[in-house]
């Protein structure tokens, strides 16, 4: 049984079909790219897995259970994390702080044991601080912990999103488009990490992604979105083959009309 | 903690303490009612300054806090005070988990006017309820008492509240420090990415309503044994307005701030009493003033002063 299998998945805007019977696995401990022309519907996907969006049809099966019709907190709580394509770190708290949030369904304290300072919320407090110290000197972060989220350039943002998605002790991890905007030395490190979270973390990972080199450089599946339908499915290079596939990409001009 | 901030610390005691010795009585009453609006502001700052809830029917909730313990004073006069706070806390907490829930839908200009509506009705509720609150005539209060000690001069007064605003102070910084101060923060910044993390942001808006409540109603309390009387008209929505002033002259999503804001907010106001017509015309001028020349309050100022 896959990790994750979606099937059927359809959602519809004012009577527009942004996906449209969207069906694709992604088994434990691999990374799946989805890719596909702006406006594909793969950030939607995304948005639906989290449960941001209600699906008009269709189910996401996490091990057996379907996400669909759970909010938000309870997916995460259930092991799914992601980042956003337009950076949505907490903007005025510390990058420290940003990955602790990440951490809050891993620990316990609760109203009063936080007013009260007791000595149980304090031990576990230590320990989710080492922990997010940990993390961020996992994706190279380790120098900014005191400082504003919002003060880190984009590529930096970019990885503490991944830290703090991560700090949730995720499953499967959604990534959107996480070498947008960085330089090719960025993109290199970047791959660098998502490797090591697959093969030392065991993580199952579904990324998002325009950069073709990190795609083919990353992934053992990859799924082809356009126009709301699946086109491909297969190995990296059987897609990059697929005439229907460069069909789409170049059919759809700089694929930016859309957007 | 370091040298300095040790200095600062101990400096701070001592002068907490040792005030009602050195300075007339009056100085004594307006720290008290600096401290009690303190515990107000960092109530308020915890629902609007960390989680994004702009209220403007405090004056509300302090209003049920102060009630609440006048009446347990009149009629249980043998409990101890802190249990009176404490009670008048929690009914006050009641009161906003009852509000909180409903402002769940609500979100800046509508979830004002729905706490500024809140405030018009527990006025209208105190004079309505005329055979309990004695409506306009208003309310005596009789003396605070912890068994034998009964706290009848403005020096025990101010001691009260001392104790209990440190008490208050210590689990605001607490909380904001922990799990659910950075889930608070996190709906501020971003409900989307604080959701995807796992934080159930209705659980926290209603929770982050409860505690502000909780933090004015014993505030209402402390005020009522501090002035001795109670009257509906005490508790108008310029009260609720004052409220927010201090909080965005001291800095929101600050402990400290919120303590600095109640203290100018209400010196300025104890030093404007005698031009009584021009006070929203000069406190309009600050508030404008700390928007445009101190965006953060002085809270962010300071910050960034001593980064320099
Ligand atoms: N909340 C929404 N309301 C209305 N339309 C939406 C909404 N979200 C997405 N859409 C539409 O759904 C389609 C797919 O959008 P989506 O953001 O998923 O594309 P994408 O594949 O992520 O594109 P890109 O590569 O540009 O990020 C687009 O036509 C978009 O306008
Ligand atoms: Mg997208």
């Amino acid at each position: 049984m896959p990790l994750l299998a979606v099937q059927d998945l359809s959602i519809s805007f004012g009577g527009l079909a942004a996906l449209a019977g969207v069906s694709f696995d992604v088994e434990a401990g691999e990374v799946a790219a989805l890719i596909g022309p702006n406006g594909a519907g793969k950030t939607t996907v995304f948005n639906l897995l989290t449960g941001l969006y209600r699906p008009t049809r269709g189910r996401a099966m996490l091990d057996g259970e379907d996400l669909l019709g759970l909010v938000p907190h309870e997916i995460a709580r259930r092991g799914v994390a992601r980042t956003f394509q337009n950076t949505e770190v907490f903007r005025r708290l510390s990058v420290l702080d940003n990955v602790l949030v990440g951490q809050h369904t891993r620990l316990s304290g609760g109203l009063l044991g936080g007013l009260l300072g007791s000595p149980r919320v304090r031990r576990e407090e230590a320990e989710a601080r080492r922990r997010a110290e940990t993390l961020l000197a996992r994706v190279g972060l380790g120098d900014v912990a005191d400082v504003d989220a919002a003060s880190l350039p984009l590529g930096r943002q970019k990885r503490l999103e991944i830290a703090r998605a991560l700090a949730l002790g995720p499953r499967l991890l959604l990534l959107d488009e996480p070498a947008g905007g960085l330089n090719p030395t960025e993109t290199r490190e970047l791959m660098r990490l998502i490797r090591g979270l697959r093969d030392e973390d065991g993580l199952a990972i579904l990324v998002v992604e325009h950069n073709m080199e990190l795609v083919m450089g990353i992934s053992e599946r990859v799924v082809v979105l356009h126009y709301g339908k699946r086109l491909a499915e297969g190995k990296p290079h059987e897609v990059a083959r697929n005439p229907a596939v460069i069909e789409a990409y170049l059919g759809s001009g700089s694929g930016d009309a859309d957007a | 903690m370091t040298r300095a901030r040790l200095a600062g610390a101990v400096a701070a005691a001592a002068i907490l303490l040792a005030w009602p010795l050195v300075v007339p009585g009056y100085f004594v009453f307006l720290a008290t009612l600096v401290l009690v609006n303190g515990i107000v502001a960092l109530g308020l700052n915890l629902l609007s300054g960390y989680t994004n809830q702009l209220s403007f029917g405090h004056a509300g909730f302090f209003a049920i806090g102060g009630y609440a313990t006048a009446l347990l004073t009149i009629h249980a006069g043998a409990l101890p005070v802190p249990v009176t706070l404490l009670g008048a806390g929690l009914a006050t907490a009641l009161v906003g988990l009852a509000l909180g829930i409903p402002c769940l839908r609500l979100e800046g200009l509508y979830l004002a006017m729905a706490t500024l509506a809140f405030g018009f009705v527990v006025v209208e509720a105190i004079l309505h309820l005329d055979w309990l609150t004695r409506g306009n005539d208003g309310l005596r209060v009789p003396v605070a008492r912890l068994g034998p000690l009964a706290f009848s001069t403005e020096a025990s007064r101010y001691y009260l509240v001392v104790v209990v605003t440190v008490l208050m102070v210590a689990g605001a910084v607490n909380l904001v420090r922990t799990r659910t101060g950075r889930a608070f923060l996190a709906i501020r910044e971003s409900e989307v990415a604080a959701q995807t993390s796992g934080v159930n942001v209705a659980a926290f808006k209603t929770a982050a309503f409860v505690v502000s409540a909780f933090y004015t109603g014993v505030a209402g309390g402390l005020f009522a044994f501090v002035v001795g009387y109670l009257s509906p008209d005490a508790f108008d929505v310029f009260l609720s307005v004052d409220f927010l002033v201090m909080i965005i002259v001291g800095g929101l999503g600050s402990v400290g701030g919120s303590l600095i804001g109640a203290a100018i907010v209400t010196v300025l106001h104890d030093s404007l009493a005698a031009f009584q017509n021009y006070r929203p015309l000069i406190f309009g001028g600050i508030m404008v003033a700390a928007m445009l020349f101190m965006p953060g309050g002085v809270a962010s100022t300071a910050r960034a002063w001593r980064r320099r």
